[in-house]
């Protein structure tokens, strides 16, 4: 019982990230039809803005609070995603928007080796420990079951945090503007919204979910370099096809659902393999669990028709 | 409201639009005086809804120009037209069928920072519209066809349209449905709105219109009032079924 929720937990925990990700992927595939594989970069970058921001920090406050540390952090990171985000539609993504669905999609993954070779020259090759600001001593809620201080803001936070973006595309004006626009750019813009603006603003949501969660992930593992955000990225990918891409909820529910499934995998993988496979081969699971959904149903769990999109 | 009434509100001078190479709208001029419902006839393909698409900003223009207000708005994007007072209500509706039926009507106002005028602009169009009212929280793409249309015209109506450009509001209907769709169409005009109608049914068109142009192949044919143009035998034969 106590093996059972533990693994609940942790599926929560990474579930989380993975949702926050996933939403980034949604968004702009719902907007634009495209694939960014450039995303899970961007989170990469946010937890390295971070940790530099920190390592700063530490240098000239040594004093200061972890909880001001990391949120200065945070308001480091996200601005620094957010231009990232923004240039890369603009500069690149914008001027695909009528050529032939390849172009974007090898644009998209031409800027994602670009993004991870600058922040190489920039931060090395080295794997950087990223420092656990807030405690992850683990709390015993129950006999037998942790949780970390950290694990507890993760999951808080990343609910807030859906809860608001939810709340964003469903009640305000440009929300509305974004769903309208998902649907039908021209007539949109017979509507008098700015569509290039809703888009560029789409990315930047994107852009600055992917920073939250980048220090999420990094302050989760303890360690960030330049190629951390490949893995979760096309886990986050992975969610968002599950959940039906392009659809909101659908990516909130396959984040959580994929880290449920590799929190549970990874504790009986031994079994289910008689001892052949163990748990650092939990990676597996997202892409099964991609090939099924492809197979299977690839609309997604909530997902809807794509063909009529543009 | 219009800032040079000896002018008029829309021109097309020489207009041209072509799609890829392959030229769709050859040279049209067009005026539209402030007040006026005028309709554009012609058969399929022609390049009435060509024409409506470029006078919106929806579609880049390959030469001549197009005058609103006096001034050329050639390279103005279609969502600073609207907000100049240019709605179209497209071929096809153009419904967000995932919105509801309000947030379809709200979008119409989306330029609009005036909340109370919306508001009433809102309670007109539910009057005008009974049908629509009583759908509000529905998904728009549950709605049938003449609900619509109907929700196409009143969502447009939000903006407060000067000009009004209306693209086969009839197709598909059911001949009911299309006089009441033609009855909100001329309680439109009465109130002010100047009008571009495109309609395949010239018959009933060309009765509301005071003025009619006819198009063929990219071309305007002819043009003159409603009842001149009811009286053309050409027109009779070509777009009204009759043999001459
Ligand atoms: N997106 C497009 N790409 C290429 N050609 C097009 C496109 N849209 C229209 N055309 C062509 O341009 C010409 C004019 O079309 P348009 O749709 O403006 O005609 P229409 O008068 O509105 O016809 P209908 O009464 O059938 O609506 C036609 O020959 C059509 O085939
Ligand atoms: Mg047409």
């Amino acid at each position: 019982m106590e093996t059972l929720i533990q693994q609940l937990i942790n599926g929560l925990v990474i579930g989380s990230v993975y949702a926050l990700i996933a939403l980034g992927y949604t968004m702009v595939y719902g907007i634009l039809g495209l694939i960014n594989f450039a995303h899970g970069d961007v989170l990469m970058v946010g937890a390295l803005t971070a940790l530099q921001t920190m390592m700063f920090l530490m240098g000239v406050a040594p004093g200061m609070s972890p909880v001001y540390m990391l949120t200065i952090a945070l308001m480091v990171a996200i601005p620094v995603c957010i231009t990232l985000g923004f240039l890369m539609e603009r500069l690149a993504y914008r001027r695909l928007r009528n050529a032939p669905r390849l172009a974007p999609l090898i644009t998209a993954i031409g800027m994602s080796f670009l993004l991870q070779t600058v922040a190489m020259i920039l931060w090395g090759r080295n794997y950087h420990t990223f420092p656990q600001l807030i405690s992850t001593t683990p709390m015993q809620p129950i006999e037998g079951v942790f949780i970390t201080p950290v694990q507890v803001i993760i999951i808080a936070a990343s609910a807030a945090i859906m809860i608001g973006l939810s709340l964003l595309v469903t009640r305000t004006r440009i929300g509305r503007a974004m769903r309208a626009t998902a649907e039908n750019h021209r007539v949109a813009s017979l509507m008098g919204v700015d569509t290039n603006a809703v888009i560029a603003f789409t990315f930047v949501v994107g852009a600055a979910l992917a920073a939250v969660a980048g220090v999420m992930y990094a302050s989760n593992y303890g360690i960030a370099h330049y190629g951390m955000g490949f893995m979760p990225g096309l886990k986050a990918f992975t969610a968002a096809v599950l959940g039906g891409i392009g659809n909101l909820g659908g990516a909130m529910l396959g984040g959580i659902m994929l880290g449920l499934v590799e929190s549970f995998g990874a504790g009986y993988i031994e079994h289910l393999t008689f001892g052949f496979l163990n748990s650092s081969y939990q990676d597996i699971f997202a892409f099964i669990i991609l090939g099924l959904v492809l197979i299977f149903k690839p609309t997604g769990l909530l997902g809807e028709r794509v063909s009529d999109r543009a | 409201m219009h800032t040079n009434p000896s002018s008029p509100l829309l021109q097309l001078q020489n207009l041209q639009i072509s799609y890829g190479g392959i030229q769709a709208v050859k040279g049209i001029d067009l005026d539209l005086w402030a007040g006026e419902l005028v309709c554009l006839i012609g058969a399929n393909g022609a390049g009435k809804t060509t024409t409506l698409n470029a006078i919106a900003g929806v579609l880049p223009i390959a030469g001549g120009s197009i005058l609103y207000q006096g001034d050329k708005v050639n390279a103005v994007p279609a969502h600073k037209r609207l907000r100049r007072g240019v709605a179209l209500v497209p071929e096809g509706r153009g419904i967000f069928t995932r919105l509801t039926v309000e947030e379809n009507l709200r979008m119409g106002a989306y330029t609009r920072k005036d909340k109370a005028g919306i508001e009433a602009d809102l309670e007109r169009v539910y009057t005008m519209l009974p049908r629509v009212k009583e759908r509000l929280h529905q998904v728009a793409g549950t709605l049938s066809g003449g609900e619509q249309q109907m929700v196409a015209i009143g969502r447009a109506l939000l903006s407060r349209p000067r000009l009004l450009l209306l693209d086969e509001p009839s197709m598909g209907l059911a001949p009911l449905v299309v006089e009441k769709i033609f009855e909100v169409v001329q309680s439109v005009a009465r109130d002010g709105v100047t009008i571009l109608l495109v309609e395949q049914n010239a018959n009933l068109a060309l009765e509301f219109a005071q003025r009619g142009y006819v198009m063929e192949s990219g071309k305007i044919t002819l043009t003159g009032s409603g009842g001149d143009l009811l009286a053309n035998p050409k027109v009779r034969e070509a777009y009204l079924g009759e043999v001459a």
